[in-house]
């Protein structure tokens, strides 16, 4: 069972997956076994997933980069903490990303 | 915001992928040894596993890695790690890992045999993100070694596939049609079908390739393995008439005559490929001197935005070629290109009998052509072509 996506947490990419950047595309490659079911095909982020992952440092909890992103976007009130989350819980599931671990600051 | 997805997935290799522009190299194609285990009398590449003239020159570990890292700033997704057998070289685990570590897909070709529990452990841990290839010659010992010319080699083979589903690593089989398991196609699909771990159906290599290193002793051995048009056609039947609805579709995708157009086989996004020593050419089949860059002298980036573009746009010149294929409407059928052209003939530009006479009885099973017709004489070969699935 994969974790509920927290908004007092910070996010980073996890380290089973290569992160690329090719021409303007973030381009996610799984490196272990499980991380979805990606043989034969890509992942790639659209611009509104992109905006979110490149916010994906491990240092900031998730609630201030909604904060963030609720400036940018003109969206009902709600709809973006939804989205993001609902995102991030779908990496999340993937083992895409992972919760920084405090205690091992 | 709406609340979409975020993720788009793409067929690898699709261009769908690119909004913007694509990358300067999609795939790159690396040999790692001529060398291999095996001795197959139909391999167009192999040297002894012991040669060690060809040991002694291969490109070493730290450069491969360099390479790799170059094509991935190029933004190349996928890297095929090939031989002669790559997994030969002792430093093999360690040049795959590092394209994996790069976020680039591995496609391997092997035979299998030398697949360790440890190699299968380690491609199931860190999964190539494509089926591992594996070459499979024959339904028996004598059939297989009869192929492969190596004793021992059938139970090695399986013995590598059976490491590889065990630990769930998936694969497919690609089965060669010699003399010795010509026999076997149906027996050696239904072996396959019940293989766990196997992705796909088993692929065959039918129309043999001389040996690319212009090798004149081997091509001879090769020239008389290679099956008849004939039987080409019989056997591509087997199932039905799929293929041969397939070819009408082939032809009928572009069936312009490519007049002095000589590299027609390449493929929209760019690729490359690197013999075992550092030679870059654009496929590991073309390896006429004008052709060929050296890595030595210069850098992957140069060869994939100049080199090869350059090369693009190159015509063809030769008399036959320009009365034939130059005029022909069976190219989308046929195997005629400046590598099989160089393998045969030593030049670029030279129409190679055997693929000629299987494109022509492909087209005569499709309707697309009277037997005894040559396809560059007729007048309206771009219509036929276009008369695509009998319509
Ligand atoms: S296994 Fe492949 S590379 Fe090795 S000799 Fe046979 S055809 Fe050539
Ligand atoms: S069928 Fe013959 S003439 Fe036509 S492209 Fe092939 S080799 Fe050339």
């Amino acid at each position: 069972m994969t974790e509920k996506i927290d908004l007092n947490k910070a996010y980073l990419p996890s380290e089973e997956v290569v992160v690329r950047e090719i021409e303007g595309e973030i381009v996610i490659v799984p490196l272990t076994s499980g991380i979805g079911d990606l043989e034969d095909e890509l992942l790639t982020l659209n611009e509104t997933g992109r905006d979110i992952w490149s916010r994906l440092d491990g240092a900031r909890p998730l609630a201030e980069i909604v904060r963030d992103l609720e400036a940018g976007y003109d969206a009902a009130d709600g709809l973006v903490r939804e989205d993001v989350v609902g995102f991030l819980q779908e990496l999340c599931d993937r083992r895409m990303i992972v919760a920084k671990d405090r205690d091992k600051d | 915001m709406t609340a979409k997805s975020y993720v788009r997935k793409v067929r690898s290799g699709e261009d769908r992928l690119w909004r913007a522009s694509a990358p300067a190299l999609a795939r790159l194609d690396v040999e790692l040894t001529e060398r291999c285990n095996f001795a197959c009398r139909h391999c167009s590449v192999g040297l002894p596993a012991g040669d060690r003239a060809a040991r002694a020159r291969e490109w070493p570990a730290a450069r491969w890695k360099a390479l790799l890292s170059e094509a991935a700033d190029l933004g190349c997704l996928v890297v095929r790690l090939t031989g002669g057998e790559p997994a030969l070289r002792d430093d093999f685990e360690d040049i795959y890992v590092h394209a994996r570590r790069l976020g680039l897909r591995v496609m391997l070709f092997t035979n299998a045999a030398l697949v360790t529990p440890g190699l299968a452990r380690l491609l199931a841990d860190v999964p190539p993100l494509e089926a591992v290839e594996v070459s499979v010659y024959g339904l028996t010992p004598e059939s297989s070694e009869a192929a492969t010319g190596t004793p021992g080699s059938f139970a090695a083979t399986r013995r590598g596939l059976s490491l590889l589903g065990e630990r769930g690593v998936s694969f497919v089989v690609k089965g060669a049609v010699l003399p010795p398991t010509r026999g076997e196609m149906d027996g050696l699909e239904a072996w396959a079908a019940g293989l766990p771990g196997l992705a796909g159906p088993v692929s065959w290599v039918t129309l043999l390739d001389l040996h690319s290193r212009r090798d004149a002793a081997r091509s001879a051995v090769i020239a008389g393995l290679r099956m008849e048009a004939g039987e080409f056609v019989r056997l591509a039947r087997r199932g039905g008439e799929a293929a041969v609805d397939e070819w009408r579709e082939f032809c009928g995708r572009d069936g312009r005559p490519r007049g002095d157009r000589l590299f027609s086989c390449l493929p929209a996004a760019a690729s490359a490929a690197v013999d075992a020593y550092g030679r870059l050419q654009y496929c590991l089949g073309l390896r006429h001197p004008d052709t060929v860059y050296d890595l030595a002298a210069g850098s992957l980036r140069e060869a994939v935005t100049d080199f090869l573009p350059r090369l693009r746009e190159r015509r063809a010149a030769g008399p036959a070629y320009l009365e034939r294929c130059g005029r022909c409407f069976l190219k989308g059928l046929c195997q005629q290109c400046p590598a099989k052209s160089w393998a045969e003939h030593g030049t670029l530009d030279t129409p190679v009998e055997y693929f000629c006479d299987v494109a022509h009885a492909q087209a005569v099973a499709a309707g697309l052509l009277e037997r005894g017709k040559k396809a560059w004489t007729v007048s309206d070969g771009a219509a036929r072509a276009a008369r695509r699935n009998g319509a």
